[in-house]
């Protein structure tokens, strides 16, 4: 049963006050806290992804022309995947966990507990739409919160079908959907919240957290950036590549936030590099890929035009050594290589999102470990090499949300890995039990008893006492009796 | 200051400070300032505070080396990637998360505690690996003074800096672009830091307060008990710097047939610890400054409050001392009882059953930490499950501050964020995933053109249904 507020004409500032009420009531009465209110809930999810998988898929081909195995696969698949841990692993996510407790507070025991937040507000995005918008529900109702989700207007077909899928299998008096676009946004962005997930781009993620600021709300912040791939010769270059375009075309056409961005390899590597993509491409997308049905399109106008600007700029158009097509009326830009572009060019200073590919050459591959720090910190670097001294440093020194070697955009399958940004690619992070976390209040608990009450503690105080205090605090069993008997200097 | 941000900056780029071996060194360092300066310290904190050594060696000295030593300890331990388990299908692969310093780091510091505050998130962003703007509270100037005069002596100049000044100062760094703010202070100034930090989207910890109430239900125990709760309660109001500490217990909560008992125990307990009167208090600290004094009196001049104290209530404008003051049921709208008081003013609201305490509780924000008094294992339960704070205490008060091994932080207006061992390390550190892959074997329907084999393929495999995937591979599932 979708609420009144969803219906009405505008969604403005009272509204949004309404929908927080009424969550609010909800989150107090207990409602959200109860253990098989969320396991209801996360299996609810469960069916409604079994129950609709034709539609999604659908929406998704509407908003971006996903191909069916992407939108089967990274969208629903995972989705599933990640509902299902959290099935099978909540109740142990739930249970308090004990902590140590030192001489310091003998005799006492210690534990912490892990609380939900309250009412959260989930801002999603439009590249992933359903995965975006509904893995973070699974943290947030295996730990026992109360959900607003704002959809992103920008992928519209996904974003009504969620309103309407999450009302008819979930419970909307604690769990609802605000579709809209910045007027609502903004109206939702004024309530006092108690947590805010924004995955997005940097400069709306500004306006999030400072909105956050007037109520003290905590914030995670997914984000991007530019996510290198550093390519060392000696390695299997067929396997390199095709995993390169897997993580770059194959995901939304390049427009993921960790898609690979663009490519660092050495002069002598170039060529080779190059004549290895061109062959892999056309293996996957045909020699026309303007018509493959394995691409996504440019999600609209706009990002064509912006993409385009990229693509034409003066220094930069002469650099295309694969590709560059472009079919206007679809949305569609074929899969683009560019070798050495200048460095102050538009495409190397702004997250690409979208199929063009840079290719920057250096001389050795060690320096493109600078070239990469001298830049904001992404969600995401790739390395592809064989060489053990190579895989340290690049660990080592360069600083990213998460790094993979030999391979591209698969550790965000892994529920073990924490996924989330550094500096400019966000703060805070998810999946697998981070999910959990990152929506829970870990509660620190200390239980005391009455004996062993050390007058120590209570004034008068005196030398001796302060004897005993440093070393009592000092932790030395041999310092106390030492203190007890006098022996120690005050 | 930009050319100190910059030195910051430089030093960390250099990656000096990733080594363990520079972290180790500059934790020493501090150990040996604080061990070789006690006597400075104690004296600053006497000219600023009034605190007696004993008090500032609990709160503050002993604290810290406590907090040193144990880092110290265990940093080779925290540096070490964790490994993460990885699934069949990705074989063969090693999953880990490496912790790395943020970067240059600015802490704001309260001057309640003006060296533990300093000093304990300076100890975890060092441990972590970062560079450091330190900026302690001028309303404890002799503290401030001996910390911008001190460090440089023991620690690394080029990458742990100390700046003297006020909110004018204050506001000029957050103007700048760090990797992470680490705040102590009042929710008023915290929204001023994080609206900051928005606009370079840095990470930030907010340590802020709230009323923290002491719920009472031991009194009708035995009578040690009961006076060892007195104690306790005493001792966690008066004691850390008479009532101006974010771990204060703020107000009692306790029935209202046991009021006057509490209160002669608490009265004699004062007495016994403090002193008669004002003109004979002793062992307990100052209010910092008149305009804190000004506050905390104009609390009490509100004529339905006056009427409620029941002990105490005498101030010393020229000492700025208030003397321990108790209030028996003030007006609940009173500014007294909305207001975090941060004070030596200690509100007795009585209820009809202590059960009542929970609703009380839940009808204000998040207090930073709830202290309950309390056998009831059925109500602790309660407690736990139906009230929401930074932390909950049974049956003493501060000394939770001294495990390392629970988080100290707040939820709701008391904040977000937390430290304290490993977690000062956690806060000041990005947990970066990284993935190790082999170049074999290959997953084939991983990449296009799309099949509905390759569909088919992948949907097992996510379900990490082996056995469905050999059939398929076998011929005997059909795509």
């Amino acid at each position: 049963m979708a609420s009144e507020v969803e219906k009405k004409a505008v969604f403005d500032i009272d509204s949004a006050k309404e929908v927080v009420q009424e969550l609010r009531a909800s989150f107090v009465a207990g409602k959200t806290k109860d253990y098989e209110w969320r396991r209801t809930q996360l299996k609810a999810m469960l069916k409604m992804m079994d129950e609709n998988e034709p539609q999604i898929v659908a929406a998704l081909r509407d908003d971006l022309s996903k191909p069916e195995l992407e939108s089967s696969i990274y969208e629903i698949a995972m989705l599933k995947n990640s509902c299902k841990l959290a099935l099978k692993k909540m109740k142990h996510w739930m249970m308090p966990e004990k902590a140590k407790t030192s001489l310091a507070t003998f005799p006492s025991s210690a534990e912490i507990v892990s609380e939900p937040l309250g009412v959260v507000l989930v801002i999603s995005a439009w590249n992933y739409p359903f995965l975006l918008s509904l893995d973070p529900f699974i943290g947030a109702i295996a730990a026992g919160n109360a959900i607003v989700l704002k959809p992103s207007e920008i992928s519209p077909a996904t974003a009504s079908l969620l309103a309407k899928l999450v009302a008819n299998y979930m419970d909307s008096s604690c769990i609802k959907v605000v579709e809209g676009a910045v007027p609502e946004t903004t109206a939702l962005l004024e309530q006092k919240w108690d947590k805010i997930m924004y995955t997005g781009n940097g400069r709306i993620a500004r306006i999030v957290m400072a909105a956050a600021a007037k109520h003290l709300t905590p914030v995670v912040l997914e984000l991007g950036g530019k996510c290198p791939v550093i390519v060392d010769s000696g390695i299997n270059l067929q396997v390199a590549t095709r995993r390169i375009i897997a993580g770059k075309w194959g995901c939304n056409n390049g427009q993921a936030c960790i898609s690979p961005d663009y490519i660092i390899t050495t002069k002598d590597y170039a060529v080779e590099l190059v004549d290895s993509f061109k062959c892999e491409l056309e293996l996957f997308y045909g020699k026309n890929p303007l018509e493959s049905k394995d691409l996504s399109r440019v999600v609209n106008s706009n990002h064509f035009a912006r993409l385009l600007k990229l693509l034409d700029e003066d220094k930069v158009s002469s650099k295309i050594v694969y590709g560059g097509e472009r079919d206007k009326s679809n949305l569609k830009i074929a899969p683009t290589i560019l070798l050495d572009v200048p460095q102050d060019s538009l495409i190397m200073n702004e997250e690409i999102f979208g199929p063009l590919l840079p290719i920057i050459t250096i001389d050795k591959v060690e320096d493109s470990f600078d070239l990469i720090t001298s830049g904001a910190k992404p969600l995401a670097a790739y390395m592809f090499t064989n060489n053990k001294k190579l895989k340290e440093k690049f660990v080592e020194k360069v600083s990213a949300g998460g790094l993979v070697i030999n391979d591209t955009t698969v550790h965000l399958a892994e529920p073990t890995l924490p996924f989330g940004g550094v500096g400019d690619s966000g703060m805070g992070a998810y999946h697998g039990k981070f999910s959990f976390d990152t929506f829970s209040h870990k509660k620190a608990v200390l239980y005391r008893s009455f004996a062993g009450d050390a007058p120590l503690r209570y004034p008068p105080y005196t030398d001796g006492k302060l004897g005993l205090l440093k070393a009592l605090l000092g932790g030395s069993i041999l310092g106390i009796i030492r203190a007890l008997m006098g022996w120690s200097k005050a | 200051m930009e050319k100190s941000i910059a030195e910051l900056r430089e030093t960390f780029k250099t990656g000096g400070t990733k080594s363990i071996s520079w972290r180790k060194s500059q934790l020493k360092a501090l150990l040996q300032l604080i061990n070789q300066n006690e006597d400075s310290i104690f004296k600053a904190l006497d000219q600023d505070l009034g605190k007696s050594p004993v008090e500032s060696y609990r709160d503050e000295v002993g604290v810290l080396k406590k907090s040193v030593t144990y880092t110290l300890s265990c940093l080779e331990k925290w540096v070490a990637p964790k490994k993460a388990e990885v699934p069949l299908l990705f074989f063969p692969a090693k999953a880990e998360v490496m912790p790395q310093p943020l970067g240059v780091v600015l802490i704001f510091s309260s001057w309640n505690f003006p060296f533990t505050l300093a000093l304990d998130p300076l100890i975890g962003a060092i441990s972590a690996g970062n560079t450091v703007l330190l900026k302690p509270s001028d309303l404890a100037p002799a503290c401030m003074s001996f910390l911008v005069e001190t460090i440089p002596k023991y620690l690394d100049n080029k990458a742990v800096k100390v700046l003297a000044g006020g909110a004018d100062i204050g506001e000029r760094l957050l103007q700048l672009k760090w990797d992470k703010i680490f705040f102590t202070g009042s929710p008023r100034v915290g929204r001023l830091v994080m609206a900051a930090a928005a606009k370079h989207l840095t990470p930030v910890t907010l340590e802020l307060g709230g009323k923290s109430p002491a719920i009472v239900d031991t009194l009708s125990t035995t009578p040690s008990k009961a006076k060892v709760t007195a104690k306790r309660i005493v001792g966690g109001k008066w004691g850390p710097c008479t009532g101006q500490a974010c771990i204060a217990i703020d107000y009692v909560l306790v029935e209202e047939k046991l009021a006057s008992t509490l209160i002669e125990l608490l009265k004699k307990t004062i007495k016994r610890f403090y002193g008669e009167n004002i003109k004979s208090l002793k062992n307990i600290s100052r209010i910092v400054n008149k305009h804190q004094f000004q506050r905390l009196v104009n609390l009490l001049k509100d004529p339905d409050v006056a009427d409620s104290i029941v002990y105490g209530g005498s101030v010393d404008e020229e000492k700025l001392v208030i003397e321990p003051t108790i209030l028996l049921d003030p007006p609940l709208d009173s500014e007294i009882m909305s207001e975090e008081i941060f004070g030596p003013l200690l509100p007795i609201i009585t209820l009809k059953n202590v059960e009542e305490s929970i609703d009380f509780i839940n009808s204000k924000s998040n207090p930073l930490v709830i202290y309950a008094f309390t056998e009831d294992e059925t109500f602790k339960k309660r407690i736990l499950s139906e009230t929401s704070s930074g932390t909950v205490t049974f049956n003493d008060s501060m000394v939770q501050f001294l495990c390392d091994s629970l988080p100290f932080g707040g939820v709701g207006q008391s904040g977000f964020g937390r430290y304290h061992g490993k977690y000062s390390f956690d806060t000041f550190s990005h947990e970066k995933s990284i993935l190790h892959r082999g170049f074999y074997p290959e997953i084939e329907p991983r990449y296009p053109p799309w099949t509905d084999f390759k569909l088919l393929f992948l949907k097992l495999a996510y379900q990490f249904d082996y056995f469905g995937l050999i059939l398929l591979l076998l011929g005997f599932k059909r795509s």
